[in-house]
């Protein structure tokens, strides 16, 4: 098949994306392990709706292939652009301005036959006029109805279309802000490409701390926030990345909640596991295709579970590597009397916990957890005032002092000698 | 359907072309530069021909169009769903005090249905009617370009007063916080907008030159990674925000570089400890001893 800059699905596209962004170092061979060819189309469309931001690098592996965005300066995800890349026959692109142009006022409804008739009037100027036969044309409507763009109403045993009203919508800025920071924020995005023509808008807002991958994942968010209304559970399929990219794992779930990280771009799917009676959490680039179940009768029992959890979760993980229903956790920082911003900082920052000022120099931080393992990075960024450390998992514990021997020994500070 | 040809580029330009094509023929130069403006970087290749050749039949050979008016859509229900969700965001207020209401639809998601679990606890108040009233007055300085003068406490408890000409509102999803960053008087012109006690707008008077900003500081640090427990995918996902480069050096090691400006230096270092041994910072020396201080401090500490 000849090749196109427009795409039918997007999950392989998707993992492209990611891969060249957060990755960047990969060279073609590795992509290529299922065909050479696949890998010089994604890339190439790739190229072609993020030019600017695509980078080449020739290494002794092979030519390397990375997007570099530096998301203060960008002030549009430019991720957005490949969910705008969805493909399209001949017939849907004509017979969409078409019936837009046919049903141009919700004041007027035509039947099948006459819009029939209108489409065909329009066409007799061109050179050879296509002929859409009318289920086409119905099969084209229904959809429209269920996008919700059109509305039908059966006078007796015709059905009649009109185009729905149009609505309101908020203005750039709003649009703009929630593009980038509310879930499937692409749909604001194509909100704001319609009032692009109006000229070209200055951008009044700029983001930092600014992730941008999460948007690969709307589609499933979409389908999740959908079965969490429904309170229905679902299939997840989701690629096994513990093992090989290409294998697929299915799990039945009662999704219960999305998490998103701001500090590490991940979002996940809290969801409740009937065969292992557990709630766990789910990678939601992971997650390849979701597929509606049964109403679940228990949901609210189950999500009020979950908020319970919350409390005792510092990320995600429900629980601990030691096999104890919850860990303890507890250190001491010590500042000098100009850094109280320490201290602040131990309350800005804890998600959980408590953390109490034991003198005008010294804090102390403790929290019980289901996994206290998941602190370690926080607590890190503590060092060079941490004098005091105890968790009850004697493995965590360890972990800690190991790597701050670590440390010590590649930064050449063994025996405390520079 | 969330994936769409609805939503598309291609759709865009097209009614694009059309639009133009109600008012008068369209010439072929015309339509080039509409799909250059509209669509993707090789979307020249395939537009032009496809209405040319007549397969989407909607523009003539003289560059007119068989359609009545001009092509608009109206809202799908996926838009819709989504406006009435971010309706219930409280930051929503800071913009605008008409909430849409869409009632034939249910919000996309609700409040309940996700949560931002890192976020830091002292973002900004967004309910409070005096910092709505500053954001709302600052957002207006920046769309109709003109001088404010703000009122905010220093360090020190004083309340002193900053002239600035405002160009836009930057947002941290990780501090919650707003920020205007502007030109000004002097250096240093970049204002949190919880921490402005009053702001209006700023008549002129007084021989203020406002044309002074923050210049940019660009720095870079470089790191070997060993990609242990995962660490590889951890920090290139951790980073992901900053300009960067990656290069695999051998089997589990990669040499990071991290663009960034010095305001962020310190918080750089911090999230480079983070990652423990997985990272060890080689350039540039500065950088490196920032590490080295940190670790012979915490050595005194007793740890």
């Amino acid at each position: 098949m000849a090749y196109s800059e427009l795409i039918k699905n997007f999950n392989r596209i998707r993992e492209y994306m990611r891969d060249f962004y957060v990755y960047g170092f990969k060279s073609r061979d590795e992509y290529t392990r299922k065909s050479a060819r696949s890998y010089d189309n994604e890339r190439r469309r790739v190229d072609s709706w993020l030019g600017s931001y695509m980078h080449f690098r020739r290494t002794e592996e092979g030519k390397n292939v990375f997007l570099s965005i530096d998301t203060r300066e960008t002030r549009h995800n430019p991720f957005f652009k490949a969910w705008k890349a969805k493909s399209f026959t001949d017939g849907d692109i004509t017979l969409h301005f078409l019936l837009m142009d046919i049903l141009n006022t919700p004041e007027e409804a035509y039947s099948l036959s006459e819009i029939m008739e209108q489409i065909d009037e329009a066409l007799e100027g061109f050179r050879e006029p296509r002929l859409f036969d009318a289920s086409t044309v119905r099969k084209k409507l229904k959809e429209y109805i269920s996008e919700g763009i059109v509305t039908g109403e059966k006078r007796g045993k015709t059905m009649y279309y009109r185009r729905a009203g149009m609505a309101e919508v908020y203005d750039r800025d709003i649009l703009h802000f929630f593009s980038e920071t509310a879930p499937c924020g692409v749909i604001g995005s194509c909100l704001m490409d319609k009032e692009e023509r109006v000229g070209e808008a200055a951008e009044h807002l700029a983001f930092k701390h600014h992730y941008i991958t999460g948007t690969l994942d709307s589609e499933i968010l979409c389908s999740l926030f959908q079965a969490m209304q429904e309170k229905r559970s679902v299939t997840l399929e989701s690629a096994n990345y513990r093992k090989k990219q290409s294998q697929t794992v299915k799990t039945w779930v009662v999704p219960l909640k999305i998490m998103v990280s701001v500090q590490n771009g991940r979002q996940y799917l809290m969801a409740y596991v009937p065969r292992i009676r557990r709630i766990m959490s789910f990678r939601t680039d992971f997650i390849r295709s979701v597929k509606y179940e049964e109403i679940c009768e228990n949901f609210d029992e189950l999500r009020r579970h979950l908020e319970d959890m919350l409390p005792h979760l510092w990320g995600v993980s429900t629980q601990s590597r030691s096999g104890n229903r919850m860990e303890h956790v507890e250190f001491t920082v010590r500042y000098s009397a100009e850094e109280h911003h320490i201290h602040r900082r131990l309350e800005r920052e804890k998600r959980c916990g408590t953390v109490e000022q034991i003198d005008k120099t010294t804090s102390r931080f403790s929290a019980d957890v289901y996994d206290s393992s998941e602190l370690l990075p926080w607590i890190r960024t503590f060092i060079c005032r941490i004098t005091e450390i105890h968790f009850s998992n004697p493995e965590v514990e360890r972990q800690f002092r190991e790597d701050l021997r670590e440390l010590y020994e590649i930064y050449g500070l063994k025996g405390g000698e520079e | 359907m969330f994936f769409s040809e609805l939503y598309g580029v291609y759709y865009q330009a097209v009614a694009e072309i059309l639009r133009a094509a109600v008012e008068h023929p369209v010439s072929e130069a015309e339509l080039r530069e509409i799909v250059e403006k509209y669509a993707f970087e090789e979307s020249i290749l395939s537009i032009p021909s496809a209405l040319q050749e007549e397969r989407w039949q909607l523009l003539k050979s003289d560059g007119t169009t068989p359609l009545k008016h001009s092509p608009n859509m109206p809202l799908t229900t996926l838009q819709k769903r989504w406006l009435k969700a971010i309706g219930m965001d409280p930051r929503i207020r800071l913009f605008t005090g008409d909430i849409l209401e869409f009632p034939e639809v249910e919000p996309l998601f609700y409040p309940e249905d996700l949560l931002i679990f890192d976020r830091y606890s002292d973002g900004d108040d967004y309910e409070s009617e005096s910092y709505q009233k500053n954001f709302r007055q600052v957002l207006d300085a920046i769309r109709n370009r003109y001088p404010l003068r703000i009122e905010q406490k220093n360090r020190r408890g004083e309340i002193i007063q900053i002239l600035i000409f405002p160009e836009s509102l930057e947002y941290s999803e990780k501090d919650d916080k707003f920020r205007v960053i502007g030109k000004g008087s002097y250096f240093g012109n970049t204002v949190n907008i919880g921490r402005i006690l009053s702001c209006s707008p700023y008549e002129g008077g007084g021989g203020f030159a406002l044309e002074r900003r923050n210049a940019p500081r660009p720095r870079s640090v470089k790191f070997e990674l060993t990609d242990q427990r995962n660490a590889l995918e951890r920090v290139l996902m951790h980073f992901a925000h900053f300009e960067k480069q990656a290069e695999r050096l051998g089997e589990d090691k990669y040499l990071i570089t991290v663009f960034y400006d010095k305001e962020d230096e310190t918080e750089l270092v911090i999230r480079i400890l983070s990652f423990g041994p997985r990272l060890k910072v080689t350039e540039p020396v500065h950088f490196v001893n920032l590490i080295k201080r940190r670790l012979i401090e915490q050595k005194s500490c007793g740890q």
